[in-house]
C-alpha cells in the first residue's frame, strides 16, 4: 500500500468515527442547545474533517464540511441557534459525507453525487436573517427541503448521560484538547490499543484449547498424588481460568455501542412517522461478546424501529387516551444468571391479541381451533410466525412482515431466547436472554445409551429422580404420551434414548429427569444417567452433520473422547413438545384457569360400579394411587390405609351411590383428593382415562354427589361432584385449623 | 503435448481388496485406529467423531461410502485424515498403502466394470505394475448428504 492510501485508510477509520459521534453530539445538542462545551466539540469536530479532506484532496467533502463548519461557528459564537431544522440539515451534511466516504473507501474517489442542493439548503439556514432566540418554536418561513413535519419540537428530556467515548479498547483519536470533555476523553485514549480482530478470535481459540489441555492433565491428578505434580497443575488451572477471563473479556463491548446509534434512528424516523418519540438506555455498559453483538445488532434494530413505527401512536391519539404525547422507548440490559438480559419496552398503543388471533386465522397459519386453544400470552407470541405482519399499512421501514420471526431466528441461533409481553393500550416489552458466551460454556453431563452428552446449563432448570414406584405413579399418560406431574403441572416427557434412536444400556428402576426450557415450554428429558456439571469448549460439527437439529456441537472431554451437545429446541421440536402451537390434550396447572365452559377441561374418566361412568378435572386430582385390599383397615367405621406416613380416609365411591361394596378386587384403585392439607381417597372400580376436551354440561342432576351430565369421548359421562361428596361423608373435611382458640 | 507435470503422487489405501488414492497435497495425515464417539441420526456413512490433537475430526466409512460389504468384525480400519475447505476429515480405510507416483501415460478412464456409486467419486485410473490404482475424488467423497441417510435407512 502506498503512503497515501495508508493515510486514506487511517482517516477513512477515524472518520466514521467521529461522523458516529457527531451523529450523537448532534442529537444531544438539541435537546440543550446552548450546551457550550457540546458546541465546541462537534465544532471541532467537523473542522478537522474538513481540514483533513482538504488536505487529501477531496474537494466535493471539502465544501460539503466547510458549509457545516460555518454554520457551526455561528452557532458556536451564539449568533444562531439550534433548531429542528437545522439538526436535520447538518445529520442530512452527515450522511452525505459518510457516502463520500463510502464511495473513497471502494472507488478511491468522492463519487458523483451533486450536493448542490444540500449546500444551498445548509447555506439558507446559515443566513443572518434567522432569528436566534425564535428557532426553536417557529415553523421555518422558507419551506425546509429536507422532510420536516412537525412544527413542534421534540420536547427534550433527560436521558441517562451518553458516552463520550464507547469504552472498547480502540483508539479514538483525541481531538485537540481544549474543553473540559476533551481532556477527559484523551485520557481514556491513551490507555486503550486497537486490535485487530482476528488476532483476538485467535487468542481466543488457543485458550479453548488450553482449557481442554488444562483438563485433561486434571484428569491426570485424581490418580498421581505427588505432590509438586499436584502443586503445579494446581497453578496451572487457576492461570488458566484466569487467562481465559482476560481474553474473554477482550472480545467483550458494551451493549451502548449498539445503542448509540439509537437515538439518531428513533429521531428520524419519528419525525417521518410525525410522532413524538424518547429513548431511554439503561445498562449501556454492560458487556457482550463481540460476537454476540453483531448478532443482535440488527434485531435490536429492528424492534426499536417497530416500537417507533407501530407501537408507538400519534401524539393526538395519545393525548386522547391521557398519554402524554411523547412516547417513551426504554432499553435495558443487565447481567443475570449467567446471561445477558436486554428488555425493549414501549409505552404504545400494546399488541392486541383478538387481533393477532383474527389475522393468522385469516392467513390460514392456524386454525379457529387452535386460536381458541391459546391463552392471550401465546396469541401475542403469534408475531413470530413468518410471514406474520398485522401493519394495515406496510411502511417502508417496517411492517413487511418479514421482522419478528427474523428477530427470533437469529436470537435462537446465537442460543439466546425471545419473549414478548403486552397490554393494550398501555405497551409492549420485548424480553431477549444471551448466553454470555458461546465458546465455552457450563454443561450438564448425561448418558443415554451408553455415551455421553452434554447439556448446555444455560436451558436446565431442575432434576428429578424417580426410584421405581415413584416413576410408575408419577409418570401419566394423556393419549399415549407420556406426561409427569411436577408440582401441579404436567410436563411432557421425552425420553432420549428414544430420540437418538439408541438402545437402552442401563436397566435400572430409577427414572432420571432433566427439566429443560425450549422457546417457553418445559419438558424433561429422560436420561439414563445424570453426572456432573463442566465447562465445555463448544466445537461445531462439520457440514456432513450440520444437518442433525438435535446437536448443537460436540466438545473434548477431560479423557480425551469426544461428547456431542444436545440442542435443546432442537429435540424439543423433533419430539412434537414444541411448536408454535401445542396441538396435543393441554395440562392444566393446579391453580386451574379462568376459563368459560366451552374451554377444553381436562378430565380423569373412571368407572363406579359395574357400568357407571364419571368424571372429575384432573386439577382435583392429587395423585392416582393403588392399594392392595389387605393393606386397607378400619379406624372406627371409616375404612383407611396407611400411605407415606399417613392414615389416608378412604370413601368407596360404589357404595355412595349405589350402596353395594365395590367388586372384589386385590387391588384397590384410588383417585387422592386433596383440600387445605387434607386428604382422602375416593375408591373407584376402575380408572379408565385422561382426557382434554370440551365440556358441556348437559343436564344438571339433582343427584347427590352429581353435577351434571355430559358427552365425553361420546359417551355419556356423569361429572363427579367431590365437594359434595365430601361434605356427605365427612363435614369436618373441609374446616380450616381454627386458631388456637 | 507433453504436460510440465506428467507425474503426480498419490496416497494409496485398501477397501475390500480395491486399491484407491488420494493427491498427497489433500492428506493432512495417516493414522491408525482411533476411538470414536458415534453420532446417532446421522447418515450411517458417518461412523462417528475422532479426537485429533483437541480437533474433532468427522469419520467417514469409504466401505459404506462405496457400498461396499461391511468390514468384518475383527478388523479395525485406519485413519486417512484429509484436509478439506470445512478442516479435516477422516476416510476410515481397510488398509494404508504407500505414496506412490504414476505418470499421465499410465492414466485410463474408469473401467465399465466399475459399478454404483464408484463411479460417481473415482475420477480415473492408473495402471500400475500388479493392479489398478483408482483414484478418488476428496470433495465428492466427503459430501455426505441426507439422500444417502435415507437410502441406507
Amino acid at each position: 500500500m502506498t503512503e497515501h492510501e495508508d493515510l486514506v485508510k487511517e482517516f477513512l477509520i477515524e472518520s466514521y468515527e467521529n461522523l458516529d459521534r457527531l451523529d450523537r453530539d448532534l442529537v444531544e445538542l438539541e435537546k440543550d442547545p446552548q450546551n457550550k462545551e457540546r458546541l465546541g466539540s462537534i465544532f471541532r469536530t467537523i473542522h478537522t474533517i474538513k481540514g483533513t479532506v482538504g488536505f487529501l484532496g477531496f474537494t466535493k467533502l471539502e465544501s460539503v464540511s466547510h458549509i457545516g463548519e460555518n454554520l457551526l461557528s455561528r452557532m458556536r459564537d451564539l449568533e444562531l441557534l439550534l433548531d429542528a431544522e437545522i439538526t436535520t440539515g447538518l445529520l442530512r451534511m452527515i450522511d452525505a459525507i459518510r457516502r463520500m466516504l463510502a464511495s473513497v473507501e471502494s472507488t478511491g474517489q468522492e463519487g458523483d453525487e451533486d450536493h448542490s442542493d444540500l449546500i444551498a439548503h445548509l447555506t439558507r439556514l446559515n443566513q443572518p436573517g434567522r432569528a436566534p432566540a425564535q428557532a426553536a418554536t417557529a415553523p421555518s418561513a422558507t419551506p425546509p427541503a429536507a422532510a420536516v413535519a412537525e412544527a413542534l419540537p421534540l420536547v427534550p428530556a433527560p436521558v441517562a448521560a451518553a458516552p463520550a467515548v464507547p469504552a472498547i479498547p480502540a483508539a479514538t483519536t483525541a481531538t485537540p484538547a481544549s474543553g473540559g470533555d476533551d481532556t477527559q476523553r484523551t485520557a481514556v485514549s491513551d490507555s486503550s490499543l486497537r486490535v485487530d480482530v482476528g488476532l483476538l478470535d485467535k487468542l481466543m481459540n488457543l485458550v479453548g484449547e488450553l482449557v481442554l489441555a488444562r483438563n485433561q492433565i486434571l484428569q491426570f491428578t485424581a490418580t498421581h498424588t505427588d505432590s509438586s505434580f499436584v502443586g503445579a497443575t494446581g497453578r496451572l488451572n487457576l492461570v488458566t481460568s484466569e487467562l481465559q477471563e482476560g481474553v474473554m473479556k477482550t472480545r467483550m463491548q458494551p451493549i451502548g455501542n449498539i445503542w448509540s446509534k439509537f437515538p439518531r434512528i428513533v429521531r428520524d424516523l419519528a419525525t417521518a412517522c410525525s410522532k413524538q418519540v424518547q429513548i431511554e438506555m439503561e445498562g449501556k455498559e454492560t458487556d457482550l461478546d463481540k460476537t454476540i453483538i453483531e448478532a443482535i445488532k440488527d434485531p435490536l434494530t429492528h424492534v426499536v424501529r417497530n416500537s417507533v413505527d407501530h407501537g408507538i401512536e400519534p401524539p393526538e391519539e395519545r393525548v386522547r387516551k391521557g398519554k402524554p404525547a411523547e412516547g417513551r422507548i426504554r432499553l435495558r440490559a443487565f447481567h443475570e444468571g449467567g446471561q445477558i438480559n436486554i428488555e425493549i419496552s414501549d409505552d404504545g398503543a400494546g399488541i392486541d391479541p383478538a387481533k393477532l388471533r383474527g389475522k393468522a386465522v385469516q392467513r390460514g397459519l392456524i386454525t379457529a381451533e387452535q386460536s381458541g386453544a391459546m391463552s392471550d400470552h401465546e396469541a401475542i407470541r403469534l408475531v413470530f410466525l413468518p410471514g406474520f405482519s398485522t401493519a394495515e399499512k406496510i411502511t417502508n421501514v417496517s411492517g413487511r412482515g418479514v421482522g419478528m420471526d427474523v428477530v427470533k431466528t437469529n436470537i435462537e441461533k446465537i442460543g439466546g431466547q425471545v419473549d414478548i409481553q403486552s397490554t393494550i393500550g398501555e405497551g409492549t416489552t420485548l424480553k431477549i436472554k444471551i448466553p454470555l458466551t458461546l465458546a465455552i460454556i457450563p454443561a450438564l453431563m448425561v448418558a443415554a445409551g451408553g455415551d455421553r452428552y452434554a447439556i448446555p446449563q444455560v436451558s436446565l432448570l431442575e432434576l428429578v429422580r424417580l426410584e421405581g414406584d415413584q416413576a410408575r405413579q408419577g409418570i401419566e399418560r394423556i393419549q399415549d404420551a407420556p406426561f409427569y406431574r411436577l408440582r401441579g403441572n404436567l410436563l411432557p416427557l421425552v425420553y432420549l434414548q428414544r430420540e437418538l434412536g439408541v438402545d437402552r444400556v442401563r436397566d435400572e428402576d430409577a427414572t432420571n429427569i432433566v427439566v429443560l426450557k425450549a422457546d417457553d415450554r418445559q419438558f424433561g428429558l429422560v436420561v439414563e444417567e445424570i453426572n456432573d456439571t463442566e465447562e465445555i469448549v463448544v466445537k461445531p460439527l462439520g457440514k456432513q452433520l450440520k444437518g442433525l437439529t438435535v446437536f448443537a456441537g460436540a466438545t473434548i472431554m477431560g479423557d480425551g473422547k469426544v461428547a456431542l451437545i444436545l440442542d435443546v429446541l432442537g429435540i424439543a421440536q423433533r419430539a412434537k413438545v414444541v411448536s408454535e402451537l401445542r396441538d396435543r390434550a393441554r395440562a392444566e396447572s393446579a391453580h386451574g384457569k379462568a376459563d368459560g365452559a366451552a374451554d377444553l377441561q381436562t378430565l380423569l374418566l373412571f368407572r363406579v360400579g359395574e357400568s357407571d361412568r364419571m368424571a372429575m378435572p384432573l386439577n382435583l386430582v392429587a395423585r392416582l394411587e393403588e392399594f392392595q385390599r389387605t393393606s386397607i383397615e378400619r379406624s372406627g367405621s371409616q375404612e383407611v390405609v396407611q400411605y407415606r406416613s399417613q392414615i389416608l380416609p378412604l370413601v368407596s365411591l360404589s357404595k355412595f351411590f349405589t350402596g353395594a361394596d365395590a367388586a372384589a378386587a386385590d387391588l384397590r384403585q384410588v383417585v387422592v383428593f386433596a383440600e387445605n392439607g387434607r386428604s382422602v381417597g375416593l375408591v373407584v372400580d376402575q380408572i379408565l382415562d385422561i382426557v382434554s376436551e370440551q365440556v358441556v354440561v348437559q343436564r344438571r342432576s339433582s343427584r347427590a354427589g352429581v353435577l351434571g351430565s355430559a358427552v365425553i369421548q361420546h359417551r355419556v359421562t356423569d361429572l363427579l361432584d367431590v365437594h359434595a361428596i365430601m361434605r356427605k361423608t365427612d363435614p369436618t373435611f373441609f374446616d380450616t385449623a381454627d386458631a388456637a382458640a | 503435448m507433453a504436460s510440465v507435470q506428467s507425474s503426480r503422487q498419490f496416497s494409496t489405501f485398501f477397501l475390500d481388496g480395491l486399491y484407491f488414492g488420494v493427491e498427497v497435497l489433500k492428506v493432512q495425515e495417516l493414522i491408525r485406529y482411533q476411538e470414536m464417539t458415534r453420532v446417532p441420526l446421522a447418515s450411517r456413512v458417518v461412523r462417528g467423531l475422532i479426537n485429533l490433537r483437541g480437533q474433532i475430526v468427522t469419520a467417514i466409512d469409504l466401505r459404506r461410502r462405496l457400498d461396499m460389504p461391511e468390514r468384518e468384525a475383527d478388523r479395525v480400519p485406519m485413519n486417512v485424515v484429509v484436509r478439506t475447505d470445512d478442516g479435516a476429515v477422516s476416510l476410515l480405510v481397510d488398509e494404508i498403502g504407500d505414496v506412490v507416483e504414476v505418470h499421465e501415460e499410465q492414466f485410463e478412464r474408469a473401467p465399465e466394470t466399475l459399478k454404483g456409486r464408484a463411479t460417481e467419486l473415482v475420477t480415473g485410473v492408473y495402471k500400475m505394475q500388479q493392479r489398478l490404482l483408482l483414484v478418488l475424488d476428496v470433495e465428492r467423497t466427503i459430501d455426505v448428504d441426507r439422500a444417502m441417510a435415507v437410502r441406507a435407512a
